[in-house]
């Protein structure tokens, strides 16, 4: 719209005022169109043919007649036939639409394509209103929406017709472009129509294109105006002076739609690198490391589409090699920054800081040229490969073991019998916890640090990622919520599962193993626990007994005195009836934690058992003595007895010699005949 | 010679009376191994036997199992008192105060002074008759043991049940009851007792006449001369004398006594042990 365009209109019409000569009236047409219902017909369809008037009285053309854009309707009848031409907007905006009608838009109209965008399509008709006011569908903000109804992915533009760019609305909306005018809300920043213009729009391999290769430089330095200077470098040198048909335009780099997402065609540079490095026998002058890199190392990695130089910085291509101007090592903090300052204050980033030759960098765990995501199977990042990437160093006898002055030991291969070992590394199960879950994978901290995953104050957020649940109900138990109210140390998460070690909660060993667990704070109640039958029991290794957890609710522990404590008045016959099933209040009463050793507390047990006792050792002593008086005398009696068989014996002998007669009847008065048992059984 | 098959045998013990000892001993060695195993579940030796009876819940049902053979070896022996009652003595005064009675009376007193003074050199052995003061003693343990023993076993079994009646806390009286009473039990069986009837010199190694019933008649008139010169007084001697058993059965008796008293001196090392070094 052009502000001349518009006197001249509005001079006209006062003209025609003036004379008094106006054909129609634009009430007039309004005393019709100002119908919602009116319909009428164009090619045989019915339309509606309703013309709003407040919308039309607030738009540009406010003052302009009806019949001046509706030109064939100029001194006919009223009511009009159907069938209008389409509104005349090149009568005033003539030049533009010159340029539209040359533009692919244009070329598609002439040609009859029902998609073609016609420029109330773009405008709107009666209510259009100047592309400066926000409400303009052409305004700056709002003209990726427009352009994008037939521009995004799945429009009938985009699947029917050829399009050589995919996802522009998305592209552009993630580039700085697009970030810069949709998020940021600034109009300054391009929109579609900047590169493509708003009328002219052509196909990039039209010369007179604004995005023709010989034209993106001018159109990009529109805005980006002196851009050569800062691309001096890059541009100038060989490339420059020899091959000036291979000059690289903006777009070359910096992809349209994409433009910071950098593309930097690998055919420029990485096969320059690659001339040497291809090389395998290639070794380094200094040191002699070999500096061969295989093709297909790179083109299989995560990174197959970064280029040698965005790792490698500080080459100069001007030159013949132009690594000889590297003196940095790779730094995979310039594109991964967040992960690199964890890294950075991590355990393993401190190392590599003193220069300590154990400090692992990013290399000796993610690898070089081959690098693989986390997810890629093949990655020694990938979950069921982590235990073994570790292990390198943590193993017993590595250089981190041997570092390591704390208690975790074997912890490769305690980890692999735990719960969380065997979830991973048996059942295959890549949720499983594995070492980065808890430690994290760049922000290794020892447990003293505050800031570590595994630091004690951490540790139930650090598990609770994966048990949530029992986090939130160990949130609410004593043991967390008498955080600063007691200067004891408090059991977190590992206290009582261990850290590698850990194991089912319903594994036979962690059942027997868990009063040692609680016993290690409550000595006293856990020593009295095993002097009662379910604590006997127990440590005979029967698992099928009241334990700790049993009674007293293992994450969701509270103080007895705790309405919600599992041994609260309320809860405490429940609790019972989990095993035994007829209790009753009075069964409640049963002093589980009870010992005859303490007087004061439970006097009836004390006094029964030493009662008992008493009783014990007074007949021990009474038989005891009766024994010990008596052996003396039973002693005597049986030397008496065996020294009367042995002359009965002799006796015997001599008489035998004398007379071979069986001798003896070894004389009761009543010899026995057959008797048979007499008692009744 | 002690026990000469060839001799003469008088016969002292009833062939129920037989059978309720042996059942009373498996049924007692199973309830001491079981019980001992929880009552000193901290030694090494607790869980030797757990293991040995197939796990601490198997150890349990042996327990109970013992039990009940224990109850109803209680039973049989008081359906019997009661059926002698009625049979031999005709009123419970009879049994209860004739000469052969099971309670003490004026001449266990006289005897067990008689003993003493024998025992110092002051005086002859007592004339024992048919039961001596210290077999008495030895009756009445077991029957207030199985009493003590039983009813409070029956409160552990049962808590739910009992805890009806009684507060909670009695079932932790009723543990310490059971438990320093099985102690005392087991402890006196295997030390006393055993030396009263097996260990002392003139049975030794072993008294077989509660298995076999019989002992030489010789053997008699020197161990109960009061109950001999009684019975043949009155002429009722030869109503007790019997055949001895053949060696076979002897062997096979001996092999029991044996193992049980093995296992009987095991238990009470094994409580020393646990007392003295483990005690807590």
């Amino acid at each position: 719209m052009r502000p001349n365009r518009i006197l001249f209109a509005l001079a006209f019409a006062a003209v025609l005022v003036a004379a008094g000569v106006r054909a129609q009236e634009n009430s007039e047409c309004l005393d019709c169109h100002e119908d919602r219902e009116l319909t009428g017909k164009r090619n045989g369809r019915t339309i509606s043919v309703f013309v709003d008037a407040a919308k039309l009285r607030s738009s540009i053309h406010a003052s302009v007649d009806c019949v001046q854009c509706h030109a064939d309707l100029e001194g006919k009848e009223l009511p009009h036939e159907d069938d209008l031409k389409p509104a005349a907007c090149g009568s005033c905006h003539d030049d533009i639409e010159a340029l539209h009608a040359k533009s692919l838009h244009g070329v598609a109209i002439a040609r009859g394509d029902p998609l073609a965008p016609r420029c109330q399509d773009c405008h709107g008709s009666h209510e259009v209103v100047g592309a400066k006011n926000a409400r303009s569908p052409v305004a700056p903000l709002r003209v990726p929406f427009l352009c994008g109804k037939c521009h995004q992915e799945g429009a009938p533009v985009q699947r029917q017709r050829t399009i050589h760019q995919d996802n522009i609305l998305e592209n552009f909306s993630e580039s700085i472009h697009g970030e810069g005018l949709l998020k940021k809300g600034l109009i300054v920043a391009p929109n579609c129509a900047s590169c493509h213009t708003a009328h002219s729009i052509l196909r990039h391999t039209d010369p007179a294109s604004s995005i023709a290769r010989a034209n993106i430089a001018k159109t990009c330095t529109q805005c980006h105006a002196e851009i050569e200077s800062v691309h001096r470098k890059v541009i100038k040198g060989e490339l420059w002076e020899k091959e000036v048909h291979r000059l690289p335009a903006c777009v070359d780099c910096h992809q349209p739609h994409k433009v910071r997402k950098v593309f930097y065609d690998q055919g420029m540079a990485d096969k320059d690198c690659m001339r040497c490095h291809a090389d395998a026998a290639l070794k380094a002058s200094a040191g002699g490391r070999s500096l061969a890199v295989r093709p297909d190392d790179l083109s299989h990695s995560r990174h197959a589409k970064v280029s040698c130089s965005q790792c490698h910085t500080g080459v100069s291509l001007s030159r013949v090699r132009a690594c000889e101007t590297i003196v940095q090592s790779v730094d995979c903090a310039s594109c991964h920054a967040e992960v690199g300052q964890e890294y950075q204050a991590s355990m393993h980033g401190l190392l590599t800081a003193k220069k300590d030759a154990n400090g692992p960098t990013c290399k000796e765990c993610h690898g070089t040229h081959a690098i693989l995501g986390k997810t890629d199977r093949g990655s020694a990042t990938f979950p069921t490969n982590v235990p073994r990437l570790c292990a390198s160093c943590h193993r017993e006898g590595e250089k981190a073991a041997k570092r390591y002055k704390g208690t975790q030991h074997d912890i490769i291969e305690h980890y692999t019998e735990s719960i969380h070992g065997k979830g991973l590394m048996k059942s295959g199960l890549t949720v499983t916890a594995m070492c980065t879950n808890c430690h994290t994978a760049h922000s290794v901290l020892p447990k003293k640090d505050p800031a570590s995953s595994v630091n004690p104050k951490n540790i139930p957020g650090t598990c609770g990622r994966c048990h949530y649940g029992i986090e939130e109900q160990y949130e609410k138990s004593v043991h967390a919520t008498l955080v600063g109210k007691t200067k004891k140390e408090l059991p977190v998460c590992n206290d009582c599962h261990s850290a590698h070690t850990i194991r089912r909660a319903d594994d036979t060993g962690f059942k027997l193993d868990i009063m040692t667990k609680c016993g290690r704070c409550h000595e006293k109640i856990t020593e009295s626990y095993f002097d009662t039958y379910h604590g006997k029991v127990s440590q005979l290794g029967y698992t099928k007994t009241a334990k700790c957890y049993d009674c007293h609710g293992s994450h969701d522990i509270l103080p007895a005195d705790d309405p919600k404590s599992h041994l609260s008045r309320e809860n405490v016959l429940k609790t019972c009836q989990k095993c035994h099933k007829g209790a009753t209040r009075r069964f409640a009463g049963y002093l589980t934690h009870a010992t005859h050793h303490d007087p004061k507390k439970y006097p009836f047990l004390f006094y029964t058992f030493w009662g008992m006792t008493s009783l014990l050792i007074g007949t021990f002593i009474v038989g005891g003595l009766h024994t010990v008086l008596w052996f003396p005398r039973a002693l005597q009696l049986r030397r008496e007895r065996d020294k009367a068989e042995r002359e009965a014996e002799a006796a015997a002998e001599v008489e035998g010699e004398a007379a071979t007669e069986p001798p003896e009847n070894p004389g009761p008065p009543d010899t026995p005949e057959g008797k048979g048992e007499a008692d009744g059984a | 010679m002690a026990h000469d098959p060839k001799g003469v045998h008088f016969e002292r013990f009833t062939r129920l009376n037989r059978t309720l000892h042996i059942v009373m001993i498996v049924s007692f060695l199973s309830l001491a191994l079981t019980g001992m195993t929880l009552k000193f579940s901290y030694t090494g030796w607790a869980r030797f036997l757990a293991r040995f009876f197939g796990g601490f819940e198997s150890a349990g049902y042996v327990h109970r199992l013992a039990a009940v053979l224990m109850i109803v070896t209680f039973a049989t022996h008081v359906t019997d008192l009661v059926r002698r009652k009625n049979r031999e003595y005709g009123s419970w005064r009879a049994l209860i105060f004739g000469p052969d009675t099971m309670l003490f009376n004026g001449k266990d007193l006289k005897e067990f002074i008689g003993s003493i003074k024998w025992f110092l050199g002051k005086g002859p052995r007592p004339r024992y008759g048919r039961w001596t003061y210290w077999e008495k003693f030895d009756y009445f343990a077991v029957f207030w043991g199985m009493l003590v023993i039983g009813s409070t076993g029956l409160m552990l079994w049962f808590p739910e049940l009992f805890t009806r009646i009684v507060p909670g806390w009695f079932i932790n009286v009723a543990t310490i009851i059971h438990s320093d009473e099985a102690l005392l039990a087991v402890g006196f069986i295997f030390t006393v007792h055993f030396f009263n009837t097996h260990l002392r010199p003139e049975k030794f190694p072993m008294d077989l006449v509660i298995f076999t019933g019989r002992m030489p008649l010789e053997e008699f008139k020197a161990d109960k001369p009061g109950e001999y010169e009684e019975l043949v007084k009155r002429g009722e001697l030869e109503k007790h004398l019997v055949e001895p058993y053949p060696p076979i059965v002897l062997r096979a008796i001996r092999a029991f006594g044996y193992t049980a008293l093995t296992i009987g001196f095991l238990i009470v090392l094994w409580i020393i042990y646990a007392m003295l070094f483990a005690y807590r």
